[in-house]
């Protein structure tokens, strides 16, 4: 935590100072900051308390930090699966805070469109936060004296004007600067230092952008790289196992949903249902079992793997994918709704170790103590 | 659209002008004027099965059919039936036909099949005929007269006195872009059964007429092109209301000839043509071509898929289900007298094609 504090306290400074733009690390585009939330010192030190601030769930046990620890690279590994109020389990696994910024939609099925937007949901699911409304946390923040002067500060409003908007703004400021590159890869792709990874993780990344098939999807640019195509793909993980009860699980979901129900605490509620992905979202046949593609950047220190937390090792993801979408455990066929692209790869051991060093090297230095096993 | 579809939601959807099944207003509320019955069905084509040896085959194919009768099969309420376009096989081989036979077999409801090119030249359509029935025949359903006709023939002399085995005729009619190929007919011999056929139907009647090529000449440098297309259309022509749906083409086109509309199918195993990205050859589209936005090669299933298709007022909607790709629907447009993609229209609102690198 003491890393990531120091982190946000050095940006904000840099902020206050300069008042425009700092310069991101080695490999990462300019953080997109909507023209709606303008970064301030003051917003990003307030969504800082926000996001640490365990009263805002109903047993006073949960902050958003809960799940996205800081000195877990912003995850709760070893978890599969999130835990919330009273040791309740989700279905998916927290995915990392980290460069979440760059990111077009949020939750493992892209049902938020903002960082704001998605920051108002876990107060409010059941087996996360738990609140019955967002109420709880304004009567807080209105009255609490820390938090009276840090709005005033950051929004220049006090009681009633402020609302979860300003909330909302404020944690989404303090996620934007959770950025992370610099890793060894960084310095030797786009710094040009020969020597910062080692041989075996640049055969690695010939398999990368090569014969496994990765950078279609974890994409790396000219200058820059998010290890994101920010698209969804059924890739077989959660859904092989689930295939025989997609009819039924599709036509109860969406009746379901036709009468009201909320998708944010169906999918969350029930792990067969969850398997569905984002189809939940956009009813669309050609996504059923279909997941965000996450970032790879620290991907080393943030195990287990996967929205459902089922892979423990990048050499098991590897294996995944080698196999055509296929891990041990699931039923012999592949899902019939696998996404296109996803098919054996015939990579030999030596290649997928190669895969597993280079990813590896995506390691920004503040996380390489991180790892969460 | 790729979604669970139900028909109170198409008629809400239209009315309100909502995006969700982007099905124009007049489609549905003539529909029939309480004469008939709206309904659907699910077209699934082109799928190619291709045996590699023994009991492998093209991964890539088999992925596609089986996407397309999964997703087909998840429609609700459940179509009224399932017709397959043609091209199940592709070297017209029992193995590929039993193969593409077992995964179609897994569809819910009735099927209907269309005799391929890539079916028919290796044995003539004789196994297709014990798995399938008869290469051309016609049925009722709900106030319409759908007619299945087989449209791949070619002339006696192409097919009984220029190969000297059946293999090599059906490798030299399986390549697109082959000048050894032939174009296709219809032939004297269905169209007089056309005819009869067509006789104990009224005008009024609204015919659905399902083919493998598109009964019109579009393209004859790729067998976009039907010999006979005149004669058969002159046929259709004193009917009010006539679709042609045709699959063959691997792509989206639709057309006008009189009262004839004409709308494409999708393949389940691959776009026509196929992306710069596939081929180093130039692609000289024809122009009826609408480009398509694609193709990352990566995504296999890109402008791939299946069609769910909406019969209102005797007009047909045909409702592309594109994988990794936007849905698309082209629907008749009674105000304009012809087929329109409802996202397609003028020239200033297309959407660019992706740009290939």
């Amino acid at each position: 935590m003491a890393v990531l504090t120091r982190v946000a306290t050095a940006l904000a400074a840099c902020f206050s100072l300069s008042g425009a733009a700092f310069a991101e690390p080695l490999g990462l585009p300019p953080v997109p900051i909507p023209s709606d939330n303008p970064q301030s010192a003051e917003k990003i030190a307030l969504g800082n308390r926000l996001f640490h601030d365990l009263r805002f769930s109903s047993d006073g046990t949960v902050a958003c930090a809960t799940c996205h620890a800081d000195e877990k690279a912003f995850t709760d590994g070893p978890l599969r699966t999130s835990e919330g109020i009273g040791k309740k389990t989700g279905t998916r696994n927290a995915p990392t805070v980290i460069n979440s910024a760059y990111f077009t939609s949020f939750f493992w099925d892209g049902r938020s469109a903002s960082l704001e937007d998605q920051s108002q949901h876990p107060f409010l699911n059941p087996v996360e936060m738990g609140l019955p409304t967002h109420e709880p946390i304004l009567n807080i923040v209105r009255s609490d004296d820390f938090y009276v002067d840090l709005f005033k500060r950051a929004f220049g409003k006090t009681g009633d004007a402020i609302t979860m908007d300003e909330v909302k703004k404020a944690i989404a400021s303090y996620e934007r600067t959770i950025v992370s590159g610099d890793s060894p890869f960084d310095r030797w792709r786009f710094g040009k230092e020969e020597n910062a990874i080692s041989a075996e993780a640049k055969r690695g990344f010939d398999v990368f952008v090569g014969q496994g098939r990765c950078v279609s999807c974890h994409v790396i640019e000219e200058t820059q790289a998010l290890f994101t195509d920010n698209r969804f793909h059924n890739i077989g993980v959660g859904i092989n196992r689930a295939q025989f009860d997609v009819p039924r699980l599709a036509a109860e979901f969406l009746t379901a949903k036709a009468k009201g129900a909320d998708v944010d605490k169906t999918v969350l509620s029930d792990p067969k249902t969850s398997e569905l992905g984002r189809f939940a979202v956009t009813d669309q046949f050609d996504v059923i079992g279909a997941f965000k593609t996450p970032t790879l950047r620290n991907v080393a220190v943030t195990p287990p793997y996967m929205h459902d937390g089922s892979l423990k090792t990048l050499k098991d993801v590897v294996k995944h994918y080698n196999n055509g979408g296929r891990s041990d455990g699931d039923p012999a066929q592949v899902n019939d709704y696998l996404s296109g692209g996803i098919r054996p790869l015939s990579l030999t051991e030596q290649q997928m170790d190669d895969l597993v060093a280079f990813m590896g090297t995506l390691t920004t230095p503040a996380y390489f103590g991180a790892k969460t096993k | 659209m790729s979604e669970l579809i139900t028909r109170r939601s198409v008629l809400a959807g239209a009315s309100a002008g909502a995006a969700i099944t982007t099905l124009p207003i007049s489609m549905v509320t003539l529909a029939f004027g309480g004469t008939r019955e709206d309904f659907t069905f699910t077209y699934i084509s082109d799928a190619h099965i291709q045996q590699i040896r023994g009991a492998a085959f093209v991964r890539n194919w088999d992925q596609g059919l089986k996407r397309a009768v999964a997703e087909a099969n998840l429609v609700k309420p459940e179509s009224d039936f399932v017709m397959f376009g043609g091209d199940l096989a592709q070297l017209g081989k029992r193995e590929e036909l039993d193969h593409g036979a077992e995964m179609l077999s897994k569809l819910k409801g009735k099927l209907y099949c269309v005799m391929g090119e890539h079916d028919y030249y290796l044995d003539l359509g004789d196994y297709w005929s014990k798995l399938y029935g008869p290469h051309y025949y016609s049925f009722d359903h709900k106030g319409v007269h759908f007619v299945v006709l087989n449209s791949i023939l070619t002339s006696e002399h192409w097919t009984f006195h220029r190969w000297p085995t059946a293999e090599q005729r059906m490798l030299e009619m399986a390549g697109l872009d082959n000048p050894n190929g032939s174009p296709f007919m219809v032939g004297d011999k269905q169209r007089k059964w056309l005819a009869n056929d067509l006789a104990k139907v009224d005008k009024a009647t609204p015919l659905v007429v399902f083919s493998h090529s598109p009964l019109q000449k579009i393209y004859k440098g790729w067998n976009f092109w039907t010999d006979d297309a005149e004669d058969v259309q002159a046929l259709l022509a004193p009917y009010d209301n006539v679709t042609v749906l045709y699959g063959h083409v691997h792509q989206i086109q639709y057309n006008q000839i009189g009262s004839i509309s004409f709308n494409s199918v999708m393949s389940t195993a691959w776009p026509w043509p196929y992306p710069q990205t596939y081929s180093q050859a130039e692609s000289h589209l024809p122009v009826l071509t609408i480009p398509m936005n694609r193709a990352d090669p990566f995504f296999e299933r890109d402008a791939t898929g299946w069609q769910l298709i909406d019969i209102g007022s005797g007009r047909v909607a045909a409702r592309y289900q594109l994988w990794d790709n936007e849905p698309r629907t082209v629907a008749y447009d009674r105000k304009a007298g012809r087929p329109v993609d409802v996202a397609y229209q003028e020239p200033t609102q297309r959407r660019l094609p992706q740009t290939h690198y």
